[in-house]
């Protein structure tokens, strides 16, 4: 297990380089002189020379590289285009609001996922499997946007229960407050709504597929009663749905730039779209690369606890 | 169930020891499916007595899983419908709660499956998945139990025992993996033994093993046992006695040299020749013409009729009766007498 884990960890040098990479060369991917977005089109010659030599873009890619990921490794990921402010800065903040919304989502999502995905797959083909997935799929088919400005109708605007947009009153800045919690509800709600779904889905089938093999007779055939054969069944059925699970949580920090556009909740998906309009490549690159390397890390987490939960796991 | 039928088990300690461990009359057994509903068991008795090992004899789909099944009530209860008496140390198994019933699974009587790699859950280890019986049954501590777990390892002749105790299902061989099921369904001492073709996902070096194993615990814990097998050999190397199963009926039934040396139901006769005996080399074996019966479309007379070397056509409508050659020797033919060794078995 220990070796196992080790491996898994050295596993992610290599991609977290790869994902600098990637990053990195979103700069000369992307149409157009990343310096248009800093000066005009029309701006003088040598005013476009000083600042390509600024910002190193008259180095050799090679060593542009290296540079960058000395600026990465060392915690300075650029200033922003059009604030000037350190990106940093800004992505701690809007990370740490989206992780607000993510968790709340994730807490909804899972826990309503996995009751529904369960009792549809322990009683496969009866009429609660039927009510739990016409659930689940409404679930995943509605798109959110539309789900979240209906929410919004109802909700605030003609019951007038709960706030429409923003974090609070203020507009940014949370607490643990009952005015922040309001002003979280919908856009949790929003968001919890696919990973229920995608979540109930595969909780159906993995709990349908583990009653179905022959061990749980055999648990039966030992005189187990019930619930003790329902916890063989979740411990079989946990690997696969930590792996799920795992995913669905690196979806949600992404933020999603409908949903935070909608509620105008300033997390990451509302920074990568003004990032993407402004033409912020700092910021831009910044967000993508935290994003990427979440994910990077929540993949390794998940494939340690694959390996704690499944023993035939830790062989490869 | 009626209160009174317990303590009346319980107190008639004398004649219960002369009874039969087992004693099933009249068991059917069908299941809904898409295609109709299908007659998997129909019509099953037998007795069963302590320490006496029985082998169940017949082909794929014949009905002789259910019938083990049947006998613990593991089939599932919304898609199967099962009729008749069980009666194991004189309690009706279909009449008792489930809550009872979980008492004596594993514990009274208890099951070894085909297929160990399926039959045992992967994420448990071994020692795990033994203590957890023994504990489940009789209340001991856990470190109790991994004890006796170990034990019983050692029981199996599982080289290495203690190591294989913390070992997961996937981390053993085949045969490693079926005698930790046996051990495992040896954990409570029980009085009746269920083996479902125990050697059927083996090497043939391992199944001889396997079944002599068998064998011998069978003796030391004066336990009975019936043994599912498709495997004529099988039955003639373990078996006190036989019942051969065609389309959910015993067709024929006798101690093991009497059904295998004199068959007395063309089917019985059939699956002989159809088999590799003795020295026949040079010699083409014989096969059963046409395919067993659809179990959603059963033939009102005798299920074999159709594949029938002998038949006149008068068995086609009407089934044929037990036919009582001598106490415990039946078989279900109108030709039961006349078969009389009609066929010559290479020996």
């Amino acid at each position: 297990m220990f070796a196992y884990i080790l491996r898994r960890i050295l596993y992610i040098v290599p991609i977290a380089l790869g994902v600098t990479l990637l990053v990195f060369a979103l700069v000369h991917i992307a149409p157009g002189d990343p310096l248009n977005a800093v000066v005009g089109p029309d701006a003088p010659a040598e005013v476009v020379e000083s600042l390509r030599r600024a910002y190193g873009f008259d180095r050799p890619l090679p060593v542009q590289y290296l540079i960058y990921l000395g600026n990465v490794l060392t915690g300075d990921l650029g200033q922003s285009v059009a604030t000037g402010r350190p990106v940093v800065a800004d992505l701690g903040r809007a990370l740490g609001n989206t992780l607000i919304l993510s968790v709340g989502a994730a807490i909804v999502g899972f826990t309503s996922g996995i009751l529904l995905g369960a009792l549809a797959g322990w009683h496969r083909g009866g009429l609660t499997d039927r009510l739990a997935t016409l659930v689940t799929v409404i679930g995943v088919s509605v798109p959110h946007y539309w789900l979240g400005m209906v929410l919004v109708i109802v909700m605030a605007v003609e019951l007038n229960l709960l706030p429409a947009m923003g974090m609070a009153p203020g507009g940014e800045g949370w607490g643990f407050t009952t005015t922040h919690l309001k002003h979280a509800v919908l856009p949790v709600i929003t968001m919890s709504v696919i990973p229920m779904g995608i979540v109930a889905r595969s909780v159906r089938a993995t709990v349908a597929e583990v009653l179905q093999q022959e061990f749980v007779q055999a648990l039966r055939a030992k005189g187990l009663g019930r619930g003790p054969v329902l916890r063989h069944v979740v411990r079989n059925v946990a690997p696969t749905i930590v792996s799920v699970l795992g995913l669905q949580f690196g979806y949600l920090l992404g933020g999603s730039i409908l949903i935070e556009t909608v509620f105008s909740w300033p997390g990451t998906g509302f920074l990568l779209n003004e990032a993407i309009f402004k033409r912020d490549i700092p910021l831009l690159q910044g967000t993508i690369l935290m994003l990427g390397l979440f994910f990077v890390l929540l993949n390794l987490l998940v494939d340690i606890a694959q390996a704690a939960l499944d023993p035939r796991m830790r062989r490869s | 169930m009626p209160p009174e039928s317990i303590p009346a088990a319980a107190t008639d300690a004398a004649p219960a020891a002369a009874a039969p461990l087992l004693s099933v009359s009249g068991l059917t057994v069908s299941f809904d499916t898409p295609r109709g509903r299908a007659s998997a068991i129909n019509g099953v008795d037998f007795t069963l007595k302590r320490g006496e090992l029985l082998c169940l004899l017949g082909e794929s789909g014949s009905g002789k899983s259910v019938t083990l099944r049947a006998l613990m009530r593991l089939l599932p209860e919304r898609r199967s419908r099962v009729a008749g008496s069980v009666l194991l140390n004189g309690e009706d198994v279909y009449r008792l709660p489930e809550r009872r019933m979980e008492r004596l699974r594993g514990k009274a009587i208890s099951m070894v499956f085909q297929e160990p790699m399926l039959a045992l859950d992967p994420v448990y280890t071994i020692g795990q998945q033994i203590a957890e019986t023994i504990v489940r049954h009789e209340g001991t501590s856990a470190a109790e139990a991994e004890r006796r777990a170990l034990e019983l390892l050692e029981k199996v002749q599982i080289p290495s025992a203690k190591r294989r105790l913390h070992a997961y299902p996937h981390e053993m061989s085949g045969g490693m993996r079926q005698r930790a099921m046996i051990a495992l369904a040896l954990s409570c001492n029980p009085s009746l033994l269920l083996a479902d073709e125990p050697t059927t996902a083996l090497d043939a070096t391992v199944q001889m093993q396997i079944l002599l194993l068998l064998r011998q615990l069978q003796a030391e814990l004066d336990m009975a046992v019936i043994l599912v097998t498709h495997d004529i050999g099988v039955a003639a190397e373990t078996a006190d006695r036989v019942a051969v199963m065609y389309a959910g009926r015993f067709v024929e039934l006798g101690s093991a040299r009497q059904v295998l040396k004199d068959p007395r139901h063309p089917y019985t006769a059939g699956l002989l020749a159809s088999t590799v005996q003795g020295d026949m080399r040079g010699r083409p074996l014989d096969t059963i013409p046409g395919a067993p019966p659809d179990l959603t479309a059963l033939p009102p007379g005798c299920a074999y009729a159709p594949r029938c070397p002998y038949g006149d056509g008068s068995t086609l409508t009407a089934s044929p009766p037990e036919v009582w050659l001598e106490p415990g020797r039946m078989a279900r033919c109108v030709r039961a007498k006349a078969m009389a060794g009609a066929t010559a078995v290479a020996d």
